[in-house]
């Protein structure tokens, strides 16, 4: 499995993680390699399995509301708030392209 | 001895020989004075000595809330504790004071345990060495035991003592080492891969992996959401029903508890084991297995066999590729809820604020260690839409496999399987960083893992020390929901062992006085 500057970027674009510098690229060479071997296992006619409890019904509450009113407990962890919103920046920006970001995979 | 040591510190309290003020002020004193084990990230010591002092005036009114009232306990950091930080040692959640607290943690308190603190880990639980927190590593207390330097020979004069310290294993290193040191009488842990079952082999105590699905997960930060558990360390196999009891069950905060009723258990003293079916999976039989475990597994499994159980050897056929599908399903999971990581409502926020993508980015560029980027990283890629058959639903599907695997052997008669829990003793910490974080974790994970997988119940048994004078510990898989049966046979197993009690100089220094007639401390 080849691993392109490209795949790099679009994956650094989603995660919004960065890859940092080189060992970066070269654990996530190493995690591919190290899952390929999932293809040894022939798992035909073999269904997905989601959870362990697959056998029982998921408890679904009544749709009552049972709490809140904590809005003064939640914004104190927000580091950027005013009155009672989180304050965040303009949004509808699109990341920088590979050229224009500051990353390691730029002279990649 | 750990026969006969149940009802000792509760009954030490119920009877007014200590007071739950003195239990507390000792736990937090031993605490100071051991600090170089770095077992605590967070001490809570005025909200501890509050709690202990509400329990001193309930048993004044003869009144205490259970056995758990006044027992001090300590929480790994990836748990939420109201008004205490939280931080799964990360610099993301640095400064992070929970608004409240997680279901298990809530359940400790309303039965009176006195929580002293927040214990050290690996950044978010990834890892299997509690050594790649942004705390620093964790020390295993058996590294200053009189029975690990009687056995290690310095190899210079100017050789630094202190080089030589032992991990605890992982991530609920902190947990595993806070009880290991006498700080607390039990301590909550994680087990995702292994978390708390490694841990508590390598540092000589008792760690249990409830069935998923037993105990809520409401407040642990997840990292896997459908292995994670919250896991239970303690100094026998008595106290870990006591707090199994006291969490176990239902929780509306979490769809993912099963609904049945759970009754909590007090564990028979089995005698007679000819009814008991042990087997013995080949495949445990693994790669990088000391021969020293080795032959205490065998030891084991001839000790049940001389008792009168049948013990068979078993085939746990997919067991190899447990680790592999952990890895695709771990790094999948963990890029999903990670992304919940950006700077907005809690936690580290960059100053970048050009844009909420960039802020976002430099948020998480600085907030998370490369263990944790590297995990999210790979996760996204079995995620991409050209990637999703082949890694994703491709581990599903082995999942399924590894999970049926167990199936067909409970099914055909065994009751318990009995492994080893680790590959081998304690490594020193100056080895074990020379291999990096998912290599080690591979390594380390291979006997732990597949139980995950399957969601079934799992215990690490402290069995007996190693040639270095380390502890070494075996451990019992049972079907699920079956705790009881599970502990009944992990009791029997430690009377017979009977694991010696580490000798440390800052406990004896201590000196306890409730202790003195009571090798192993425990609580119930």
């Amino acid at each position: 499995q080849e691993v392109t500057v490209d795949m790099l970027d679009h994956l650094e674009q989603l995660a919004l993680v960065d890859f940092r510098d080189a060992e970066g690229v070269a654990r996530l060479q190493k995690a591919i390699q190290f899952a390929d071997q999932l293809h040894e296992v022939n798992t035909d006619g073999v269904e997905p399995m989601d959870s362990v409890l697959e056998d029982r019904c998921l408890y679904l509450r009544e749709d009552d509301v049972t709490e809140g009113n904590c809005t003064k407990e939640l914004l104190k962890n927000a580091r950027e708030k005013v009155e009672e919103y989180f304050v965040a920046p303009p949004g509808n920006i699109p990341l920088p392209k590979l050229e224009e970001r500051e990353t390691f995979l730029q002279g990649f | 001895s750990v026969i006969g040591v149940r009802f000792q510190v509760a009954a030490a309290l119920q009877e007014g020989r200590v007071t739950p003020a003195e239990l507390c002020q000792r736990c937090l004193s031993l605490i100071k004075s051991t600090k170089f084990l770095n077992a605590y990230i967070t001490v809570a010591e005025e909200t501890a000595l509050k709690q202990a002092e509400e329990s001193e005036r309930r048993y004044r009114r003869g009144q205490p809330l259970g056995v758990l009232d006044g027992i001090p306990v300590a929480v790994k950091d990836n748990f939420n504790t109201a008004g205490i930080e939280t931080t799964c040692a990360s610099n993301m959640l640095k400064g992070y004071i929970s608004p409240y607290n997680a279901t298990v943690v809530q359940k400790l308190l309303d039965q009176g345990a006195v929580l002293l603190g927040k214990t050290n880990l690996d950044e978010f639980a990834m890892g299997s060495g509690s050594t790649d927190g942004v705390f620093g590593p964790v020390r295993n207390p058996w590294s200053y035991s009189r029975q690990y330097k009687e056995k290690s020979v310095p190899k210079s004069h100017s050789e630094d003592k202190e080089s030589n310290w032992v991990i605890t294993g992982g991530s609920s290193g902190g947990s595993a080492a806070a009880v290991s040191s006498f700080t607390c009488f039990a301590a909550l842990g994680s087990d995702t891969g292994g978390s708390t079952r490694n841990p508590a082999a390598h540092c000589g105590v008792v760690g249990l992996k409830p069935t998923y699905g037993l105990i809520s997960r409401h407040g642990l930060i997840p990292l896997v959401n459908s292995m994670d558990v919250p896991g239970i360390l303690t100094r026998c196999v008595d106290d870990a029903a006591v707090l199994l009891g006291s969490l176990a069950g239902h929780d509306p905060k979490d769809s993912t508890t099963i609904q049945d009723n759970f009754k909590p258990f007090e564990l028979p003293n089995l005698t007679d084991v000819s009814k008991l079916s042990i087997g013995i999976p080949k495949e445990y039989h693994a790669p990088g297995l000391s021969s020293e475990i080795l032959a205490l597994w065998s030891k084991a499994a001839d000790l049940f066999k001389n008792s009168g159980a049948k013990v068979i050897e078993v085939s746990l056929p997919h067991t190899r590729y447990s680790i592999v599908c952990y890895h695709v399903l771990c790094t999948a999971e963990v890029a999903s809820n990670m992304a919940r990581f950006d700077g907005l409502e809690y936690g580290h926020r960059s100053d970048m604020n050009r844009s909420t993508e960039s802020m976002y980015a430099a948020t998480r560029r600085e907030g998370f260690n490369d263990v944790v980027r590297g995990r999210i990283l790979s996760g996204n890629y079995f995620l991409l839409k050209q990637n999703y058959e082949n890694y994703f639903i491709k581990a599903q599907k082995v999942r399924r496999l590894i999970a049926n695997d167990f199936v067909k052997v409970f099914q055909s008669g065994v009751d318990i399987l009995l492994t080893p829990t680790t590959l081998s003793d304690a490594v020193p910490y100056m080895e074990f960083i020379k291999e990096d974080n998912r290599t080690r974790s591979a390594q380390d994970d291979i006997l732990t893992q597949a139980a995950n997988m399957a969601g079934l119940p799992a215990i690490s048994v402290p069995t007996a020390l190693s040639e270095r004078g380390l502890p070494v510990g075996l451990q019992f898989i049972g079907r699920s929901f079956q705790e009881k049966q599970l502990l009944t046979v992990a009791k029997w197993f430690e009377n017979q062992v009977k694991f010696p009690m580490i000798q440390l100089e800052e406990v004896k220094r201590h000196n306890h006085d409730v202790f003195q007639h009571q090798k192993s401390a425990s609580f119930s």
